[in-house]
């Protein structure tokens, strides 16, 4: 019956949204950031640990929201984890474009970690449901407490 | 609904005939329309009157000397008497058109929230109010130190009378306002208890009438409120119009809400004088199209009935709590023995988020998330609920069909 809905609903987002990794707060965390959508009522706080380096040692989050947003949260923790600030930041973007499009620019690991989540792109009110944790990920790496929404 | 005579059903396809909409496809799909509490579709009977007054005779009301302005004038206020015939008004110039339900209570709230009730007093409503009949007081309780008492609802989604008269009992509550009909949970409330026991501790009494209106016929004598609002989008009407009904001598005690044209009887450079009732609440130029689709959509109610529209809701509601609780996982909010065609539900293991998108897959249009009334779901121990609500166009049919794709949704998230 669903069979047309499996371009969004991919074995890995039903898994991860079912079971996300990720989805505690941390222990210790040295950033983290609230997002909220007022329209659905999701919520999401993001925690960020960094490294000595300056890279990101860990992520985790608390998440109130569909398995779009909870599995978009988690690949999300997943991916980020080793990476600098900066190459978070460009990685955001090119998911952002991909959420809107379909279409992401690349074909390294991360973006390809993310690709099951270019199915949103034909679902114009669940776009805002994969973007939600980057752009709390982002505020937490900004030193903003809330993301601003779009 | 508790109907005890059942009249005869409703020719359904005949009704459905005169909503075009309802022969849409979505995506090959037919469409199967359960949002009508969110906005309802529009009869025939509505986009003719509004096609027909632009067409033939429109221009701006109260101010032309020519024929169109004269005869635009006549539709306007015609469907002030239609209002008023409607709920039973004493007086048409009870009836005050605004552009929805919300603007009906932020008059209130500003007008007679700011002048009749006095700081210290407090303004009641209960734990089950859109965030329209709550926002606008909490903002009257920070601007004017009113303080906001809430009512709680019990685990069924009842109003708990007992806690309602509990916070009247010192007597400072000025105002209760109260949904007729819960958006979420389909409870209907019971208007003239609460209105007698906000009268008997001194206090005016207003309903929101948003969901209510829609499904049973209002006599705002018979239920002695004080004031009373509507909005013509979720009565088969068009958007842009809304209903503010009040006792005539409480409109003639409140100042104005908004200032401007239409709403004044002399303006000079120091002051002006107010317009009589009800025009002093109608500042500019009104929603003349959608009154006269207003009027449209309550000639298409009455003849109906409202007899036949609550007997043919009570049915389809009972069909759908039958179904949906027999799904394995499904869980309706409240059991109210008094109900309206309005039900929220949750399924485990799937956000509503989740099961409205594949509803709408199949072409059935739910609504899904808080529906604006975040404190109630927090009561519920809930962040968002799925919600079916149903018009005098709902089929059983259509139900079974929500049903049985339900039983399937459960299976993709199993
Ligand atoms: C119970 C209730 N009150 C108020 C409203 C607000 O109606 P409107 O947005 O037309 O002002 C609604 C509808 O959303 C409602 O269901």
């Amino acid at each position: 019956m669903f069979d047309d809905l499996r371009d969004l609903y991919q074995e890995v987002i039903l898994d991860h949204g079912r079971r996300p990794r990720h989805g505690s707060r941390l222990a210790a965390y040295d950033a983290s950031a609230k997002g909220d959508n007022p329209m659905c009522g999701d919520r999401v706080q993001v925690f960020v640990r960094h490294d000595e380096g300056g890279r990101i040692a860990e992520a985790g989050f608390e998440a109130r929201g569909c398995a779009i947003s909870v599995a978009s949260a988690d690949l999300m923790a997943e991916t980020v984890a080793g990476r600098t600030d900066d190459e978070v930041r460009e990685l955001a973007g090119r998911f952002r474009d991909m959420a809107r499009t379909g279409e992401a620019a690349g074909e390294d690991a991360a973006i390809e970690r993310l690709r099951p989540l270019a199915g949103v792109h034909e679902y114009p009110s669940r776009v805002k449901c994969a973007t939600l944790p980057w752009h709390a990920l982002l505020a937490a790496l900004d030193g903003k407490g809330e993301a601003s929404s779009e | 609904m508790n109907v005890t005579t059942r009249p005869a059903l409703l020719d359904i396809a005949a009704i459905r005939d005169e909503f075009p909409i309802l022969r849409q496809t979505i995506r090959g799909k037919q469409l199967v329309y359960l949002d009508s509490a969110a906005s309802a579709q529009k009869p025939r009977a509505v986009i003719a009157a509004m096609v027909q007054a632009m067409e033939s005779q429109y221009a701006n009301v109260h101010r032309g000397l020519h024929w169109m302005s004269e005869r635009t004038t006549d539709a306007y206020e015609g469907t002030r008497d239609a209002v008023a015939r409607l709920l039973n008004a004493r007086d048409r110039r009870e009836i005050v058109f605004t552009r929805n339900s919300t603007e009906a209570i932020n008059l209130v709230a500003h007008s007679f929230g700011r002048s009749v009730l006095r700081p210290g007093q407090a303004v009641l409503i209960s734990a089950m109010e859109h965030h329209s009949n709550l926002v606008p007081w909490q903002m009257l309780r920070d601007a004017h130190d009113i303080e906001l008492r809430v009512a709680p609802v019990t685990g069924a989604g009842e109003l708990d009378m007992a806690g309602l008269e509990t916070l009247l009992t010192d007597g400072r509550v000025g105002l209760v306002a109260i949904t007729h009909m819960s958006n979420v949970l389909g409870t209907c409330t019971p208007a003239e208890r609460i209105a007698a026991l906000a009268h008997a501790h001194g206090a005016r009494v207003l309903f929101d009438g948003s969901q209510a209106i829609v499904h049973r016929r209002i006599d705002v004598q018979a239920l002695d409120a004080d004031f009373y609002v509507f909005t013509g989008h979720k009565l088969y009407g068009p958007t842009g119009i809304g209903v503010l009904w009040a006792r005539h001598e409480l409109l003639e005690a409140m100042p104005p809400f908004l200032g401007g044209g239409d709403m004044i009887s002399s303006v000079t450079w120091e002051r002006s004088t107010w317009a009589e009732v009800p025009h002093k609440f109608e500042a500019g130029t009104p929603a003349i199209i959608e009154a006269i689709g207003l009027s449209a959509a309550i000639g298409f109610v009455e003849s109906i009935g409202y007899d036949a529209i609550a007997a043919h809701e009570a049915r389809l509601t009972d069909h759908a709590l039958a179904r949906l609780s027999a799904i394995e996982g499904v869980h309706v909010l409240g059991r109210a023995q008094d109900r309206g065609g309005v039900v929220s539900f949750t399924l485990d293991r799937a956000h509503a988020h989740d099961v409205a998108t594949l509803l709408d897959r199949q072409g059935i249009a739910v609504r899904a998330g808080h529906h604006c009334a975040e404190p109630l779901m927090r009561r519920f121990g809930v962040d968002s609920t799925a919600r079916a609500s149903f018009g005098v166009y709902t089929t059983h049919e259509e139900i079974d069909a929500l049903a049985d794709t339900l039983a399937r949704v459960r299976e993709f998230f199993a």
